[in-house]
């Protein structure tokens, strides 16, 4: 029982991590560059949201005008810092993305203050009992949201003009612009839509923990989600998300007393380690094939 | 020749100023003290941080501007931006440890345990004392071996034993603790583990099971944690969490059913960051407090008088004057200022160097008539520091959180220091042992 009830609340945990990968797949996607600056906009968007919604703004209004922000947070990203940069390598971009990082966290702060706020959803964190089996109501939750948000994107991928155009960069950036897709829209769009993702898992890990600094080191949670299930497949997010927090959370349980340490902080990029040796791309992530 | 704008020449002057670190520096003259502060008003512990040295700068503001200094000497404080990372500590303090404008370096707060560690020995070869309240090496509590390291107020073997013994008031006397079950969920890093040997010698002495379960940092998911303490079923938890990892760690523990009245946050998962977060899960919470949090105190109507009212103030957001960690940022400044006060009385009203700060700290003497007169009675416990002792207090009140605000539940409960003692001594022996070092016979000295 014990057994199972870790793996279901780490199954159940490991979807708010898949929240915060999906970010990163999408401008992976689009753009071959590893965005570093994405936990920054997660702190960002939900420092907004929280600091508009004390301020007396109603929830939806600021959830919306906190949207509003982080599309011209991406207009602004990409002609500042993406289009000088075109053509520059993957590197070069990722440097940026660094910088951007520094940039975001250093203008939250500063702006909107460094203390902590509490971010009540009015989902209690109380457990539910199944049987004897005891799951985190917040937990399932964030499980819901997850799923709502996979199929709004493929929705948004599949159906959508837009998301063909997306899909056509990925594919073949040259290909696509030479159908006159315009690449800085597409950037643009992509940017504000990981943004928007970004606020979603903002929101929960903010209500989880509070909205403060430490939201943009949820992050570092993603790294070894992305490196089991892929840098280009939000398919790819879910399922490491899923195996990053039951392993985690199994091993926690399981191996950490007979160690006698706090495991999870590494053993994440332990497995993810392990895949690299097995499975370089990630379980859904796209080879790189090369001429040399 | 291009001449620049002299908007643009004042920008430029500005920007390259507050580069250098030294716009918030009061200006400096060589009969003022230099008192350089590595702070973190950025980065993971900024939360804390802003209205820690909000304290701190809010103090010494009242002590140069109302006071007109310590018996005349200003304090030239400094800031130094480190994101609480120990290497930039340290560098600062290489940058620093030759003192400015004439002033040598009296003393240095590390503002981290870390930080703490890494300079030990450096600072002793220096000569300069390292100054980290409720923090630091516990064993350099022990002045004969670490004459330079200062772990004031209340060192991490202190807190166990004061933590252990509210438990045992609470269970109606230290008889009543045998057969208890005491979980200690602790940060797993030097911090979290630095009172494992005190509570396993408590454990010992009073019978009681001590089980220890470690949160590896940041602490942001720790269901299997709190599934293990629901299967222990424990009387009581001593949380021993930092940052992220306390208001987690509360919230998850309501989730499996612990109550929060029953588990005990230490000095460092005790402030208004650890519970906000937490919302309705930390009503009940109560906390180790040496500084404890309330705007009631003395020192607090001064500051609002000539301080906060007049517009001086540091501090951003005013609903959190009196919050712990601003008042953790008074205590601080406190004991700087009477430590310096004391060298002042003995080496002449004039910059100390470190030799002399360290006889300044090791004399410092606060009873609880000074503590009234400065307007600190309550928020500070009475201390007194000697040549062996560089802890000198020991105890701590107990605050609970009501939801909105720190309720101060006890009056100073002191920590178990002779039985404690012994136990520090082994360890600064086995320090002395390693490291080559002769121990001082304070009594042999000037």
């Amino acid at each position: 029982m014990l057994f199972l009830e870790t793996l279901i609340g780490g199954l159940l945990a490991g979807t708010m991590y898949s929240l915060v990968a999906i970010g990163f797949v999408l401008i992976y996607k689009a753009s071959g560059v590893f965005n570093f600056a994405q936990g920054s906009i997660l702190l960002f968007s939900a420092l907004l949201f929280v600091t508009l919604h004390e301020a007396g703004v109603p929830f939806v209004v600021a959830i919306l005008l906190t949207i509003l922000a982080l599309v011209l947070l991406a207009i602004l990203i990409e002609k500042l810092v993406l289009r000088p940069l075109t053509n520059r390598s993957p590197m070069t971009l990722f440097m940026a993305t660094l910088g951007l990082s520094y940039a975001i966290e250093g203008i939250a702060q500063g702006v909107m203050g460094a203390t902590v706020h509490e971010l009540d959803l009015g989902i209690d964190d109380v457990p539910i009992f199944i049987g004897d089996l005891l799951v985190s109501q917040f937990d399932l939750v964030a499980a819901v949201t997850a799923v709502i948000l996979v199929t709004v994107l493929a929705l948004l991928f599949n159906q959508t003009r837009i998301g063909i155009s997306l899909r056509a960069v990925a594919d073949d950036t040259r290909a696509a612009l030479s159908i006159g897709i315009n690449l800085n829209h597409i950037w643009q769009i992509v940017w504000a839509v990981a943004g928007m993702t970004g606020l979603v898992a903002g929101i929960l890990w903010g209500a989880r923990q509070g909205v403060q600094f430490s939201l943009s080191l949820v992050v570092l949670k993603a790294l070894p989600v992305l490196i089991i299930g892929g840098f280009t497949s939000i398919g790819g997010a879910i399922a490491g998300g899923l195996i990053v927090g039951a392993s985690e959370n199994l091993a926690e349980a399981y191996i950490g007393p007979a160690i006698g340490g706090g495991i999870t902080g590494w053993f994440a990029y332990f497995l993810a380690l392990a895949f690299l040796f097995i499975r370089p791309a990630g379980l859904f992530g796209e080879r790189a094939i090369e001429r040399v | 020749m291009f001449q620049r704008p002299l908007l643009l020449n004042t920008v430029l002057a500005v920007a390259v100023t507050a580069t250098l670190g030294l716009g918030t520096a009061a200006i400096s003259q060589a009969a003022d003290q230099y008192v350089p502060l590595p702070t973190y008003r950025v980065g993971p512990y900024a939360s804390s941080g802003t209205l820690w040295w909000a304290g701190t700068l809010d103090y010494f503001r009242y002590i140069n501007e109302v006071e007109g200094g310590i018996n005349g000497v200003k304090i030239n404080y400094e800031e130094f931006e480190t994101e609480w990372s120990p290497d930039r500590t340290v560098e600062v303090y290489e940058r620093v440890k030759k003192g400015k404008n004439g002033s040598p370096l009296a003393f240095f707060f590390t503002h981290s345990t870390p930080a703490s560690y890494a300079l030990i020995e450096k600072a002793a070869i220096d000569k300069i004392p390292l100054i980290d309240p409720a923090g630091g090496r516990t064993e350099s509590t022990d002045g004969t071996v670490f004459p330079y390291a200062f772990p004031l107020l209340f060192n991490y073997y202190s807190q166990a034993s004061t933590g252990i013994k509210y438990i045992a008031q609470k269970e109606g006397g230290l008889d009543k603790l045998k057969g208890k079950k005491i979980v200690t969920v602790y940060h797993d890093s030097a911090y979290g583990r630095e009172t494992q040997a005190a509570i396993k010698l408590l454990a010992e002495k009073y019978g009681f099971e001590n089980i220890q379960i470690p949160v590896a940092d940041p602490g942001n998911e720790q269901s299997p944690q709190w599934r293990r303490v629901r299967e222990i079923k424990p009387d009581w938890v001593f949380l021993r969490t930092w940052g992220v990892s306390t208001p987690v760690a509360i919230k998850t523990a309501a989730r499996f059913g612990i109550p929060v009245d029953h588990i005990i946050g230490d000095v460092w998962a005790g402030s208004e960051a650890d519970v906000i977060p937490a919302g309705t899960a930390a009503k009940g919470y109560q906390a180790l407090a040496p500084y404890p949090g309330g705007a009631s105190f003395d020192i607090h109507q001064k500051l609002k008088k000539h301080i906060l009212d007049t517009g001086k103030s540091d501090l951003r957001d005013k609903k959190f004057f009196g919050a712990v960690y601003y008042n953790i940022g008074l205590v601080n400044a406190v004991l700087a200022v009477e430590a310096l006060r004391t060298g002042y009385n003995k080496f002449g009203n004039r910059p100390l160097n470190g030799e002399e700060g360290r006889w300044a700290f090791e004399h410092l003497v606060i009873d609880d008539a000074r503590l009234k007169k400065i307007g600190f009675y309550g928020l500070l416990q009475p201390l007194r520091i000697t040549p062996e002792d560089h802890e000198g207090g020991g105890a701590a009140r107990i605050q609970q959180w009501d939801g909105k605000q720190w309720q101060l539940k006890t009056d100073w409960i002191q920590a178990d220091r002779t039985l404690l003692r012994p136990l520090v001594e082994a360890k600064s022996a086995a320090y002395a042992k390693e490291k080559g070092i002769t121990r001082r016979d304070p009594s042999k000295e000037k």
